[in-house]
């Protein structure tokens, strides 16, 4: 793996490794000394366009358990409001040879054409509305962790399917894990074309009994200016997860922050079903495995895509194996 | 009219014998070989192959195997100037019509500043005397600035030599004020060709919406943005007896809304681009942003219909909507991107590969529609015959060419069919009587 650009490019036996690496690494998180060795000298690049302050800190934290030097690049503050084009931010970035970028930009699409203009290792921390696999792969790890898998479970992706990256991701990746996938939300909410991605698609909450997990989408405030329903309250009643929604042997999810009251009530938000804070904790034991995944052992100049011609090997050694990490820790 | 309305720069009148030609003139009811001579810029004489022997000062050709064609006319393209020279120019533009075989073009408006009145109609057109390849018309606005409230001094454009009338970039919002452009078009003449768009149904999007925008977390432009429209503006047309084009059309429902209005006797023409008629949202998958277009490139049932149009004559014509945008410019997100293509070098060589090679459409009935685009604004037809101007391509059809593998005549590169592999080159274009285009590798056999 050169880059996590999009859950899409990972196949059920990648999505499983990463995990199972993340389990390695949950290890570390309890210890007294959170920290191991396995990226010292290398260097991560949080590049944010968007305000972030769970993703970003998440893959600070990641990076920093793992030893590597963290710089972190927001967008506002800096030369991208003097008008620098995404391009030439990125090669500027480049001059300080960062081993791995951590991009979330307000467009879809800009991780992998950042992956095309320089040499690191290029994340996507959410690319508009398009994808946020670290999300899909933390929410797989969590499920995994308090169902034991999620093959042939009913998942309800339930609110603004239309304006979510992390539905996107989700579907793709709990689909690929042998889930199936059901989404639900007003109609104005559920992007026309949206079952080609092989999901259902329901405008009611009435099967949500069905479901083994809900996962509530964050409604967000700005939708109602633009008319998309017609207030917050008509949503909360008919979409609203609640107690009387959700069953005592479901599970909930949420990416956060949760508008309690609006998504969610703030029963279920504390109740034992949910497992918001765990889908938290997750998050920083998964980026540690994908940061590793991405960066650990590959000891030769990654070839810059720009210049392709001019460093590194067109077949850079393999990743040291995932094992090796016990011996380092 | 007072002005001509087609300009063109300085022209050497070309005296030339092209021998042994396959002719293929639909509307002459030529398909044959024969010896072309073209003297002092004039088709003078056509024989039977091998006959006519090269006189005084004539260049001879040897274009035994190759396709000569009336030379093709766009009534669609941006050439960007002014205010947006660093995409394109009048010298620029017209070099890429002439190499895609093209003898005559239409300038759309939306330049910087947008081309709403005489003196500015007066220097664009002195300056294409000076600069273009190629003959040249413009379509002036509208409404004034673009802004739909205001029309511009759309008689006095005319007298100016306005060819028509066009807000191309923007739908006319109100069908208020495009009632009373119609009217006024009864004073001045000049068809009023119309992007047809409703903004509150595209607003946010920047693809076809379907399967591929819901995937990709797109916004989209849902087909009946643009079909709702022609359906209102047919109906205006036809109230006003007005004469309307529709540009760039991308959707069964405007096909559809199209020909009922021509059943209905209604006084509408359409065009339709390469890019629609050969690719789909698929090719948006990539997120490439030389595929992002307005109107967006939609499923394969618009596609096909579109080629059906065309077939059947719904469709009059193909414009290329060449919109150059600068390199830096797409370099970008795909939402950020601004929408165009390229089309000028392609249009050609990428229809005859896609749909003629295929047997989807014959080459005659290519050619037609690729020369159909004069007469829908009052200018004559090129066409292959003893005393007219000579308006000619040559082509070799046999030739294979990757699209973009010697760079572009265009100053920019935002071309949709780039590193495809096409057939059919442009050898050799002759507009309004001068050599105006010629391969690189296209020598001359004798002089």
């Amino acid at each position: 793996m050169n880059h996590l650009l999009s859950i899409e490019e990972l196949d059920r036996a990648g999505i499983e490794r990463i995990v199972a690496q993340a389990q390695r690494f949950a290890e570390v998180s309890d210890r007294e000394i959170k920290k191991v060795p396995a990226l010292r000298g290398r260097m991560v690049l949080n590049l944010f366009y968007e305000a972030s302050t769970r993703t970003r800190s998440s893959f600070e934290l990641a990076a920093k358990r793992l030893s590597a030097d963290v710089v972190n690049f927001a967008a506002s503050g800096s030369s991208v409001e003097k008008g620098e084009s995404l391009k030439d931010t990125v090669l500027t970035l480049s001059a300080h040879k960062p081993d791995a970028i951590v991009l979330r930009t307000p467009w879809a699409g800009a991780a992998e054409l950042v992956s095309k203009w320089c040499p690191a290792a290029i994340v996507n921390a959410g690319d508009g509305k398009h994808e946020h696999p670290t999300q899909a792969l933390l929410d797989v790890y969590t499920l995994e962790q308090r169902r034991g898998g999620i093959d042939g479970a009913s998942i309800w992706i339930v609110g603004d399917v239309a304006h979510s990256r992390v539905a996107r991701s989700n579907i793709i990746a709990f689909q690929r894990m042998g889930a199936r996938v059901t989404v639900a939300g007003p109609p104005t909410l559920i992007p026309r074309g949206i079952e080609a991605l092989g999901c259902e698609v329901r405008f009611t909450l009435d099967d949500l009994p069905k479901a083994d997990v809900v996962y509530a989408l964050r409604m967000q405030h700005e939708r109602m200016s633009e008319s998309f329903l017609p207030s917050l309250r008509e949503y909360a009643a008919w979409y609203q997860i609640n107690g009387r929604r959700l069953g005592s042997r479901q599970v909930l999810m949420h990416p956060g922050p949760v508008n309690r009251g609006v998504e969610l009530s703030g029963e279920v938000v504390d109740s034992p079903q949910a497992v918001i804070t765990a889908q938290v904790e997750a998050g920083v034991v998964v980026r540690m495995a994908v940061l590793y995944e991405l960066l650990a052992g590959v000891r030769e100049p990654r070839p810059d895509p720009a210049h392709p011609d001019r460093s590194g090997s067109p077949d850079h050694p393999e990743t040291d194996h995932p094992e090796n990490v016990k011996q380092l820790a | 009219m007072a002005a001509d309305p087609l300009v063109q720069g300085p022209g050497v009148p070309a005296n030339l014998l092209l021998r042994e030609a396959h002719v293929i003139d639909p509307r002459a009811g030529i398909d044959a070989r024969h010896d072309v001579r073209v003297r002092a810029g004039e088709v003078a004489e056509l024989g039977s192959p091998g006959t006519l022997d090269p006189g005084q000062g004539e260049e001879a050709i040897d274009a035994n195997g190759r396709t000569l064609l009336p030379a093709f006319f766009d009534p669609h393209v941006h050439l960007r100037t002014p205010g947006q020279e660093h995409k394109e120019d009048l010298e620029t533009g017209t070099r890429a019509a002439a190499a895609g075989g093209f003898g005559g073009a239409i300038a759309m408006p939306n330049t910087d500043p947008v081309l709403d009145s005489a003196p500015l109609l007066r220097s664009l057109r002195d300056a294409a005397a000076r600069e273009a390849r190629i003959p040249v018309g413009f379509l002036p606005a509208i409404t004034r600035g673009l802004n739909g409230k205001e029309l511009t001094e759309m008689a006095e454009l005319r007298e100016q030599g306005a060819l028509g009338f066009t807000d191309d970039g923007r739908p006319v919002a109100s069908a208020g004020m495009l009632r009373k452009a119609l009217q006024y078009q009864r004073l001045c003449g000049g068809t009023i060709a119309l992007h047809e768009e409703d903004a509150s149904l595209s607003k946010g999007g920047a693809m076809h919406e379907g399967t591929v925008s819901a995937a990709l977390g797109l916004g989209g432009i849902p087909s009946v943005s643009e079909s709702t429209m022609v359906a209102r503006d047919a109906a205006l047309a036809g109230y006003e007896d007005a004469r309307v084009h529709f540009q760039h059309l991308s959707c069964v429902a405007s096909v559809q809304a199209v020909a009922q209005a021509k059943a209905q006797g209604w006084k509408v023409s359409a065009e339709v681009t390469p890019h629609h008629l050969l690719l789909t949202e698929e090719a948006v998958r990539g997120m490439d942003t030389r595929m992002k277009m307005n109107p967006p490139l939609a499923t394969e049932d618009d596609r096909k219909a579109l080629v059906e149009g065309l077939r059947d004559g719904t469709i009059d014509c193909v414009a290329t909507d060449h919109a150059p945008h600068a390199r830096d410019e797409k370099e970008v997100p795909f939402e950020q991107a601004p929408m165009g293509t390229t089309g000028l070098e392609t249009a050609f060589a990428a229809l005859f590969t896609g749909l003629v090679l295929p047997g989807v459409l014959d080459l005659e009935l290519l050619v037609e529609r690729m020369t159909a685009g004069d007469a829908l604004f009052d200018l004559p037809t090129h066409t292959i015959a003893t005393g007219k101007p000579a308006n000619l391509t040559l082509i070799d059809l046999d030739a294979e060419w990757t699209a973009g593998e010697h760079g572009w005549e265009s100053r920019s590169e935002n071309c949709c069919f780039a590193g495809r592999r096409l057939r059919g080159r442009v050898l050799l274009t002759v507009a309004a009587g001068a050599v105006v285009y010629r391969e690189r590798a296209f020598s001359v056999v004798a002089a």
